[in-house]
């Protein structure tokens, strides 16, 4: 488990659908048993019950070590937490432990094909029944939801309620009678998105987060823990150099100085210049959020500009990479430049999925400058 | 490393900017425009900033300062730079005293630092020559030895409050040609001295320089500041130093931009509605905040790196100008943009602030030359 991560494919994202290399499982089980796949997370719902000092330790360790975190995935940075937050006890004692033990891989079913960026007006519906409330409608770019054992979702409980006020959080498990999946291939090919369908769909009761239709506000405390999450995506280690530069040797001018082509050694150092000024922005809100003062503005920003960034990054190598970014498949393609441009093709999403680029400026200009509606 | 303002840090930084309030506005910048001050600056503001020990900031307490560093400085600059305040913080404090201090013999330190601290002696740095650009280490003026000590001779051009200064450290070049790195020497030199011609220019930010005529001015060899031959390594170091003061200034400079023109965008009504609420405005109201946030941090990051002496600082300090320059152009384009019409007269302030971001964009080099640098300490 030193191995260092190649691509997705090697992360552990747990769940009893996906099957792992032995290494892999024993990995997740001795980290697991000791609570140290959600460390800070309380003894009593098997977490590792440490403090945030001791926590950092044992990441530093780890990291020293070059040593995997044991499980990735929504199921830790997002609805663990919430659950932690907002969850009745039975709903904490019934999936925290399940979650650190990575036996549960959740999705997420927000978007629905009419429903995007005005997310509010998703028209998904649950209606009471008894104990249970009957589900019918459809999500879209639901990531995993083929692999996952459990959803959680918004659907609408109150049609007559203005956009927001009808809308309940729920829980629902994947086995259930009615849901189907089909997944969603995009432009760079396979993906992990799927859309979802629900027919009759029974939910129990039980599965509410929160209040019957007040599931705007706990999808808005989702949201606080999604940022942090989105937060730890731009830290990328890259111990072996810029591979920008390593890249442009490769590709443009092999020498040991000056890059030849001045566009690109320019095009090259913006990037890292932005990537720099990000990573302090990070730190920034990481130490700001430690010394106990509330997310500052700066956190608002990561989102949109970590999105921006990333993309201008696939496009750079790309140009880099000139005639040899077009090859797709066949005899004398390397896989390692097609995959270079399936990356790029991927990155396009990065400023949609999430809330979109626009949305970010949205909420940037609203929350933060305060311009009027 | 701490992007968390201390508690002592955010005290600095409020009694800086009530002293800013108080004591200036913009105002008092348009009226030193238009009065054709010949100072450019006032000697009792300036008076009041080393009293409250601003002045001799950076220096060690030996040297009558108050050993504070460049996260402690950015409180300050930030808050003058709001003001727009063209006290001589960059030329003294950040040059000058710089240049004494990181290359200055026991004896010039004793008779410069301690004066500098109390706000009795402005010193300039002329480093820049017409036809070197940016590029400190472009200098044909030439030191000759001539007797026990040396004759210089040569134009500098640009020298931030040369007008005013009562020593200027003159950098010249001893051996080798005319962009080597190698071969350069700093003097200081007293500009009421036989040959010292100085010549008084204001800038489009109406701030004062000088260009300055070095005809045969003679020196002996307790004029060198720092080891001969070696002071292009000086500069560099000065020169970042005094950079990490400016990008703090700057960063106040686009914040006070940045406000009055969002300020505008919530008053101003056009189709009876405030021009704030259109999404063509709004959005680029927050990419601009963005910038400045990115912008914000990148300061923070040099600073930390500067404080703590760290090896890639002089990278940093390239990130942090390029972020700096570029932002504060943005946030004034915008603002004299967003402002529309009001915003192309004289009469409206945004335009000081258009005129401060080109002046302070192109002092101590501008966006391109520092991506430049950056890419050649990068080793690409």
């Amino acid at each position: 488990m030193r191995e260092p991560l190649k691509s997705e494919n090697d992360l552990c994202w747990g769940g009893k659908k996906r099957e792992y290399p032995a290494d892999v499982k024993r990995w997740l089980q001795v980290m697991a048993e000791r609570g140290w796949t959600a460390p800070t997370w309380p003894e009593c719902y098997g977490g590792g019950g440490l403090s945030k000092a001791r926590a950092k330790v044992l990441a530093e360790e780890m990291a020293r070590l070059g040593l995997r975190p044991a499980l990735f995935g929504v199921a830790l940075t997002m609805i663990g937490p919430l659950l932690l937050q907002e969850g009745s006890e039975e709903q904490k004692r019934r999936h925290i432990p399940a979650i650190v033990r990575g036996e549960r891989l959740w999705c997420q079913g927000y978007s629905e094909p009419g429903a995007g960026s005005d997310l509010a007006s998703l028209q998904t519906g649950a209606v009471a029944d008894g104990d249970d409330f009957i589900l019918n409608g459809q999500k879209i770019w639901t990531s995993l939801a083929d692999k996952a054992d459990w959803m959680f979702l918004l659907a609408r409980t109150d049609p007559q309620a203005k956009k927001g006020e009808g809308i309940t959080f729920l829980l629902m498990d994947m086995e259930s009678a009615g849901v189907t999946v089909r997944p969603i291939k995009l432009i760079a090919g396979n993906s992990h998105f799927c859309e979802t369908f629900f027919t009759d769909v029974r939910v129990p009761r039980e599965n509410v987060v929160g209040r019957i239709n007040g599931g705007w506000s706990i999808a808005k405390a989702l949201l606080g823990f999604e940022r942090s999450a989105i937060g730890g995506m731009f830290k990328k280690e890259r111990p072996e150099g810029d591979p920008l530069v390593a890249l442009a040797r490769r590709y443009i001018d092999a020498s040991e100085k000056e890059i030849g082509d001045p566009m690109v050694r320019d095009r090259i150092t913006r990037i890292r210049m932005d990537q720099k000024r990000l990573e302090f922005t990070l730190a920034r809100t990481a130490e700001n959020a430690k010394a106990g003062h509330k997310p500052g503005p700066e956190s608002s920003i990561l989102k949109y500009y970590g999105s921006e960034l990333n993309m201008r990054r696939q496009e750079l190598i790309q140009s880099i990479l000139g005639p040899h970014a077009l090859g797709w498949s066949g005899e004398g393609v390397d896989p390692r430049e097609v995959r270079m441009t399936k990356e790029w093709l991927r990155s396009r999403g990065n400023s949609i999925e999430g809330g979109t680029s626009e949305i970010q400026l949205n909420i940037i200009a609203k929350r933060v400058l305060g311009l009027p509606e | 490393m701490s992007f968390v303002l201390s508690q002592e840090q955010r005290l600095l930084k409020q009694t800086a900017g009530d002293f800013v309030k108080s004591r200036s506005s913009l105002k008092r910048i348009r009226t030193l425009r238009d009065s054709a001050d010949a100072t450019g600056f006032s000697r009792d503001i300036w008076r009041e900033m080393a009293e409250l020990g601003w002045v001799g900031m950076l220096l060690p307490e030996d040297d009558g300062g108050s050993a504070l560093g460049y996260m402690d400085l950015m409180m300050v600059m930030e808050e003058l730079g709001r003001g727009l305040m063209p006290e001589p913080m960059l030329s003294t404090t950040l040059l000058g005293a710089n240049a004494v201090l990181l290359g200055g013999s026991e004896a010039q330190r004793r008779e410069l630092l301690p004066a500098i601290a109390r706000g009795e002696l402005l010193v300039a740095l002329a480093y820049q020559e017409p036809s070197g650009r940016f590029d400190p280490h472009t200098v044909q003026t030439t030191a000759e030895p001539s007797g026990r000590g040396w004759k210089l001779r040569g134009e500098k051009c640009l020298v931030l409050d040369g007008h005013v200064a009562d020593r200027i450290l003159v950098s010249a070049r001893t051996s080798g040609s005319i962009a080597d790195r190698h071969g350069v020497t700093l003097f200081l030199i007293d500009p009421r001295e036989h040959g010292v011609l100085v010549n008084r220019q204001m800038l489009v930010d109406s701030r004062i320089v000088a260009s300055i005529r070095l005809s045969d001015v003679a020196v002996d060899e307790s004029a060198i500041v720092g080891e001969p031959e070696n002071g292009g390594n000086l500069l560099e170091a000065i020169l970042d130093r005094a950079t990490a003061g400016l990008c703090a200034e700057m960063l106040g400079a686009m914040s006070a931009a940045f406000e009055m023109t969002l300020e505008y965008l919530k008053t101003r009504k056009q189709f009876g509605v405030a021009i704030g609420t259109f999404q063509a405005l709004k959005h680029r109201a927050a990419i601009l905040y963005t910038e400045i946030e990115l912008a914000r941090s990148a300061v923070m990051g040099m600073n930390q790196a500067l404080d703590e002496a760290r090896p890639g600082a002089s990278a940093l300090v390239s990130v942090a100008k390029v972020s700096c320059s570029d932002a504060f152009l943005l946030a004034a384009n915008e603002g004299v943009q967003m402002h529309g019409g009001i915003g192309m007269t004289d009469e409206h302030d945004i335009g000081f602030f258009l005129k401060r971001a080109r002046a302070a964009e192109m002092t101590f080099g501008d966006a391109a030359w520092h991506r430049r640098r950056y890419a050649e300490l990068e080793g690409y």
